[in-house]
């Protein structure tokens, strides 16, 4: 238990940034909405144009509507030849001002066409001004249902900022992402119970100046906005005064992809920069970060770049591939590759061990006959990869069923019979642990997949970047990170990813 | 004296829906006219012509008041000079009743003093501590009283009555029919009652006019009316309430034998 509570107490910067980012997030939905009222206040056809843009855009799920946002200010910004944040906190404010919109206009329509005609006639008659009418008569009775709207919105925008993790905006979606991945439950419930917590909150304030206004007692209402006043001054109020330079270190959404960040954070910290991390980022997002520079370093994989970002279908030699990537990023002021980092993880496909064996398959080639007896578990994305298409191209696969889960619980639906084969990862820890049987490639379908250090213009420029981060390269054996990936990912005795960072260095010699 | 008001030729169309056709109509200032017509017959139709809160219909014809055409003044200066009251009252709920009253001069820039609110409430028969309470604390009869102290406060010349007690009880309806009446005599003002109800216009207007399908059937004082001198469709709406009255009085004659 307590370890719930300093848990949540470590949160401060995660609770700060998400009061930040979802209370301005409102107030710009408060700002966008008000004016549609008005208008749709004044015109029938304008009022079916918002609310029908604004339930549109409640259709796109919250998490495609951030992820959309990054591809939209990244072209934005290059139209307008740079200078626009595409990753963090822009993207993130804008996709869940957006969300907020929908409840504030609707409430705002439906209270003006609620109105009593009797009361717009007395308006009209006594000679008000459209003005006057909207100022005395229209805003105050409707004000009650658009603060409801508000009210709604506000705990909408609260929930829904935890997704801003994955745009790279700092929430308290952080720990409940790290938290998933790494089945660090005591994270996950933190991460939970402080979004809960302020969403409630929220409303409660916000309940305190409904209740001001709808009884039209002022001083009600300016309490509440005097909470919202001291919230924001809080947690605006500079954590401590960081002289550093600054230096961000980017993370994928597993576990392995968490220590290699935190690894590579501490040797930079250790050579004086500040260090902040944006992790659970999609592989989409995450290289564009790089090139854009709103992310400094991390580590990715020959194939996944070959493929996602190359777009080629064929698979030269690591060397060839290693190559063919340094000259495609050899762009002046562009992102740098720095090297490779000893070991590779690549997608295999891994079997129960009984299962294979009952079957008498080790290799794809042996799966193709079986397959349609069989369901595949893949992580989310390996579906809509290029590598899938060419494994079923070399190999005929057509599967019982194909399931997607995110990584840490592919594992779980194989140990419990879910799926029958999955795509797992070569450094994954959990291969030897369980000693699952992973299946030959005889075509060589699948590229190879050696971690690559990839480091922003900035860092490239930089000798002490470059010098914190080039004793890593080449210096870590698979089996040392299967190691340090299961001692996060295993059930018992769990390590958290700073903690199988630091072992990781001392096992490689890289600690001091 | 409240000004003069002439309609020339007006028409009113929503659509293929005549409710107004080339009507021909001078209403005396100062003089008490009640325009009289079953639902639909276009009577509140033509009154709102002279406030233009007609603005949704087809128009036709002119409509002036004291000489000057009503579309030459602008809108909102027209409707602050002219005194409004309809049925459903249209109080504002969330403004207690002094700040209804003060409506019409707030929107003209200047207030009402608590003596002037306090002075138009008992000309409507109301006591001044009803400055404070909210609409909703009114029952139908003093929430249309204060409709009434509303309209008067802009000092208006033209007073426009829609069908102001049709949601009534007969006592209240009884009783604020003679204070309109007072009002429309201490002020001096060009008073336009519209009305389903044909004892109502007689006993309170100078002058009767009934309206069918849009047009003017009948033009009589209630006494022409009530010698049965108002032609054929007048003295329908005519034969109603006096038939009514000599039941009544017939059972009074029985009731005393």
């Amino acid at each position: 238990m307590s370890r719930f509570w300093t848990t949540l107490w470590g949160l401060r910067d995660e609770l700060a940034a998400h009061l930040v980012l979802s209370f301005a997030a409102l107030a710009l939905g408060i700002v966008i909405a008000l004016p549609l009222i008005v208008a749709a206040a004044r015109n029938r056809h304008a009022a079916q144009i918002a609310l029908g843009l604004a339930s549109l855009v409640q259709t796109v799920p919250a998490l495609a509507l951030l992820a959309l946002f990054y591809p939209l200010l990244l072209s934005l910004s290059a139209l307008i030849g740079g200078g626009i944040p595409a990753l963090g906190f822009l993207p993130a404010l804008l996709a869940l001002a957006l969300y907020a919109v929908l409840p504030i206009l609707h409430n705002g329509v439906a209270g003006l066409r609620g109105l009593d005609p009797a009361v717009r006639e007395a308006a009209d008659a006594m000679g008000l001004t459209p003005a006057q009418k909207l100022r005395w008569v229209e805003a105050p009775l409707v004000a009650p249902l658009v603060l409801a709207g508000i009210r709604t919105a506000a705990v909408w925008t609260v929930g829904a900022a935890t997704l801003a993790t994955t745009v790279g905006a700092t929430s308290l979606g952080n720990p409940i992402f790290a938290g998933l991945q790494t089945q660090n439950w005591v994270l996950v419930l933190a991460g939970c119970a402080a979004a809960a917590g302020l969403a409630l909150a929220t409303d409660g304030v916000l309940v305190l100046i409904e209740r001001g206004v709808a009884l039209r007692r002022p001083l009600l209402a300016w309490l509440g906005l005097a909470l919202v006043a001291v919230a924001l001054g809080w947690a605006m109020l500079p954590a401590r005064a960081e002289q550093r330079p600054a230096l961000v270190v980017g993370a994928k959404n597993f576990s392995e992809q968490y220590i290699l960040a935190r690894l590579i954070g501490s040797r930079l910290d250790q050579a004086g920069f500040a260090v902040s991390y944006r992790e659970g980022l999609g592989s989409a997002v995450v290289f564009k970060a790089l090139e854009s520079g709103d992310i400094d370093a991390y580590v990715d994989y020959a194939g996944t770049l070959w493929t996602s970002e190359l777009k080629r279908t064929d698979t030269p030699s690591p060397a060839a591939m290693r190559q063919g990537l340094a000259q495609y990023l050899a762009k002046p002021g562009g992102a740098r590759l720095l090297g490779t980092l000893g070991f590779e993880n690549a997608y295999v496909f891994a079997m129960k061990p009984e299962v294979a064996k009952a079957r008498g398959i080790v290799s794809l080639q042996d799966l193709v006959s079986v397959a349609p007896d069989l369901t595949l578990g893949s992580d989310l994305e390996f579906l809509d990869r290029p590598e899938w298409r060419a494994v079923s191209a070399a190999y005929p696969l057509r599967f019982k069923a194909n399931k997607r889960y995110s990584p840490t619980f592919m594992y779980r639906a194989l140990a419990s019979g879910d799926a029958d084969v999955i795509t797992a990862f070569s450094s994954d820890g959990r291969i030897a642990a369980d000693k699952l049987t992973v299946l030959s490639d005889p075509a060589r379908a699948i590229p190879n997949y050696d971690a690559l250090l990839l480091i922003s213009a900035r860092c490239a420029a930089d000798p002490r970047c470059i010098g914190a981060l080039r004793p890593l390269l080449g210096r870590i054996p698979v089996v040392a990170m299967r190691e340090a990936n299961y001692q996060v990912d295993r059930d018992t005795a769990k390590q958290t990813p700073d903690q199988a960072a630091d072992w990781l260095a001392t096992k490689t010699g890289l600690a001091r | 004296m409240g000004p003069e008001i002439r309609f020339e030729q007006v028409s009113r169309h929503f659509g293929a829906v005549r409710a107004v056709e080339a009507v021909d109509l001078t209403i005396a200032g100062g003089s008490f006219v009640a325009l009289v017509g079953e639902s639909g017959s276009g009577k509140s139709t033509l009154l709102r012509a002279i406030n233009r809160l007609d603005e949704a219909a087809q128009r036709e014809g002119r409509v002036t008041i004291g000489g000057a055409d009503v579309t030459a003044t602008p809108l909102t200066e027209l409707r602050r000079r002219i005194g409004y009251v309809f049925q459903s009252i249209g109080l504002f709920p969330h403004m207690d009743v002094a700040a209804n009253v003060a409506i019409g001069r707030r929107a003209r820039g200047d207030g009402l003093g608590e003596a002037e609110v306090a002075a138009l409430l008992d000309q409507v028969g109301l006591s001044s501590e009803f400055a404070r309470r909210m609409p909703r604390e009114l029952s139908g009869g003093q929430a249309q009283r204060v409709g009434i102290a509303r309209a008067l406060a802009i000092e208006p010349e033209i007073l426009l009555l829609d069908e102001p007690f049709a949601a009534l009880d007969p006592v209240t309806r009884d009783a604020l029919g003679k204070t309109v009446r007072a009002l429309h005599e201490a002020r001096g003002l060009t008073t336009i009652l519209v009305t389903h109800d044909m004892a109502e216009a007689m006993l309170l207007a100078d002058r009767v006019i009934v309206l069918a399908a849009g047009r003017i059937v009948a033009d009589a004082t209630p006494a022409d009316l009530a010698a049965g001198r108002g032609g054929a469709e007048a003295e329908a709406l005519v034969a109603i309430p006096r038939e009514q009255a000599r039941r009544i009085a017939e059972l009074g004659a029985k009731a005393d034998k």
